[in-house]
């Protein structure tokens, strides 16, 4: 049976930059806990037999030119969602932690 | 920080045993990146680009947003996990590592997990004094690269103190191909030197195919190095550390050697290793810890759902196959040969990293002596001093014009090594660096001559000397000439003049 705890519910948050409450942590670890327990009904299907599927339609080879096409976006665009800026890079708040 | 301890690195190498293990990352040079049609800023037409000029969608993970893979960035991968020695998979398929960090805005990497591109690999490194080691290569994958990050303000302007960071997304997306080594036994003391000569093969090859830039200190090659020790005649490894951020030749080196010596003080005392992720510092050639590795391992991968499996034709890997070229270490046994250096002078230009920029620079012209003390001479001091790798300080039609100007008798060697300075400090062309300096050599006779009359005018004892055949007196001349012209004169050519007017009487 998946689990996921309040704790582990709480962490991803914190990841995500998500602030959740209490009781959004309560709920939410009920709700994904129930998410999980329904996809987990999946394994009960799945044997040695079926070979696993990340795609729905089988397709193979899709590939794209190696060609720069008119979907580059400048600075403005791409700036435009940006919570905050500092010349043309965007501003991210202090990284805790190590670099990837 | 606390002083960390080194073990004399003999003592080490007699106590226990190096096993190391190497990550490679090659940026491929591809028109546009992995999976968007943004310009790709590994490719030398788009290099050192603006910040967000090279952004699409997709490099941005905008909602609606999707990724599709670019052919030629396959088949450049395929043909370096064919020069690999590598099989190449049947099929293969992308995988999400999710982590939160946001050098990549989706919050995952496009990558590759259980079903590489290329795997079970061999590829053959030849050591300075000849020998040859068989590295055996896991597997290579294919991967986008992530945004570039700068951390502002904190006291110390490292990570940690970082009050905010920026973030330039031009290299987010670029491709990748991640190549990983199994754990390399049996190298023993040479390890250090086996890991430098690695990474230097697969530059050597990576530039042969033609598919990638590969210049280290741009970042389109990459060198993550582990390293554990196990006491001699142990079965099991030792815990390993992973060191990143070593982006020369000579810091691969230097790093490998550091920890084996950082580890065995460890464990001599008794102590126990931590598994976690180093940064190499080159100023310090020191290694100091980062995150530890166990708790940021969970990266959740599952299979991309926005991209199909890769399925390459057997026709296509064959053709692939047939244009390899030749092996790096055949390559260098050829071009020994053809070169006539000595063992000594091959493995300067090898350990150099050099071999490249001496080819071409004999393809530009230059003669093989002239090309080869250019680069692991001056250029590899003025690379020493600056503690970066000399294949990037001057390009091979550079060097050779150098030459070609001390062989036409414009420069001397003095004057080159001026010359070559300023192509250091970008200044230009070696030809337009000695208009703009005026550093020619003076070959107007009618100069120089008036340059010896008056230093022979000024040293009557010299004069007689030479005059009674004491001809090394002559050297006080010379010196005198070479000084007033500000050594902008060929001293052979003194060297004859001084005699003749000496002889002649014509002081």
């Amino acid at each position: 049976m998946p689990e996921i705890s309040a704790e582990q519910v709480a962490h991803l948050a914190t990841l995500a930059r998500i602030a959740l409450t209490e009781e959004e942590i309560a709920h939410l670890t009920t709700e994904l806990g129930q998410i999980m327990q329904a996809v987990e009904q999946v394994n009960r299907v799945a044997t040695p037999e079926v070979p696993p599927t990340s795609h729905p339609i089988p397709m193979q080879n899709v590939f794209r030119a190696d060609v720069v096409t008119d979907d580059v976006l400048s600075p403005e665009q791409a700036l435009a969602g940006a919570p905050e800026r500092d010349g043309d890079r965007f501003v991210v708040s202090a990284i805790l932690g190590e670099e990837q | 920080m606390a002083r960390v301890e080194l073990m004399d690195y003999e003592k080490a190498l007699e106590l226990f045993e190096p096993v190391i293990g190497l990550e490679v990352h090659v940026e491929l040079n591809t028109e546009t990146k992995m999976f968007s049609p943004a310009p790709n800023p590994a490719n030398e037409k788009y290099h050192g680009a603006e910040p967000n000029t090279l952004v699409s969608p997709v490099c941005l993970g905008l909602p609606g947003s999707l990724p599709v893979v670019n052919g030629d960035a396959v088949e450049k991968s395929i043909s370096l996990g064919l020069a690999l020695g590598c099989s190449i998979a049947a099929s293969s398929r992308f995988a999400r590592k999710n982590y939160f960090y946001p050098d990549l805005a989706k919050n995952y990497q496009i990558s590759q997990y259980d079903e590489p591109i290329a795997f079970e690999g061999s590829v053959e490194v030849e050591l300075a004094d000849g020998r040859t080691f068989q590295v055996p290569i896991e597997r290579a994958h294919m991967e986008e690269d992530a945004g570039k990050l700068t951390h502002v303000g904190g006291a110390t302007g490292r990570i940690q103190g970082a009050e905010y960071s920026l973030v330039d997304y031009n290299r987010a997306g670029v491709p990748l191909v991640e190549i990983v080594t199994k754990p390399i036994f049996g190298a023993e003391a040479d390890a250090p030197e086996l890991a430098r000569a690695y990474v230097s093969t697969i530059r050597d090859m990576a530039l042969s195919l033609g598919i990638s830039e590969a210049r280290m200190e741009r970042g389109n090659l990459r060198c993550d190095a582990n390293v554990s020790l196990r006491p001699r005649g142990a079965e099991q490894l030792g815990i390993r550390t992973e060191t990143k951020n070593v982006n020369s030749f000579r810091s691969i080196e230097r790093a490998v050697r550091y920890e084996i010596q950082r580890q065995a003080a460890i464990l001599a005392k008794g102590g126990t290793i931590t598994q976690e992720t180093r940064h190499w510092h080159e100023d310090t050639g020191t290694t100091s810890p980062g995150r530890p590795k166990s708790d940021a391992d969970d990266y959740r991968y599952f299979p991309e759902p926005d991209l199909v499996p890769v399925v390459p034709t057997t026709e296509l890997i064959e053709s692939l196959r047939a244009a390899l070229p030749e092996p790096p270490a055949a390559r260098r046994r050829r071009l020994k040969g053809e070169w006539g250096f000595t063992d000594l002078e091959f493995q300067d230009v090898v350990n150099g990293g050099l071999l490249n920029e001496v080819a071409a620079t004999i393809a530009e012209g230059a003669t093989p002596a002239a090309a080869r003390k250019w680069w692991t001479g001056e250029l590899t001091r003025l690379a020493n001093a600056s503690e970066t790798d000399a294949s990037g300080l001057a390009t091979p039609e550079q060097v050779a014009q150098l030459a070609a100007l001390v062989d036409a008798g414009t420069l001397t060697d003095r004057l080159a090594r001026q010359v070559l300075e300023g192509v250091v400090a970008g200044e230009g062309s070696p030809q337009e660096i000695v208009d703009a300096r005026g550093l020619a050599v003076v070959s107007d006779d009618g100069a120089l001559i008036a340059a010896i009359d008056q230093a022979l005018a000024s040293q009557p004892d010299v004069l007689e000397k030479i005059r009674d055949g004491k001809v090394q007196a002559a050297g006080a001349v010379i010196g005198a000439v070479m000084k007033a012209m500000q050594g902008k004169a060929d001293a052979a050519r003194v060297r004859e003049l001084v005699l003749e007017r000496a002889g002649s009487g014509g002081a």
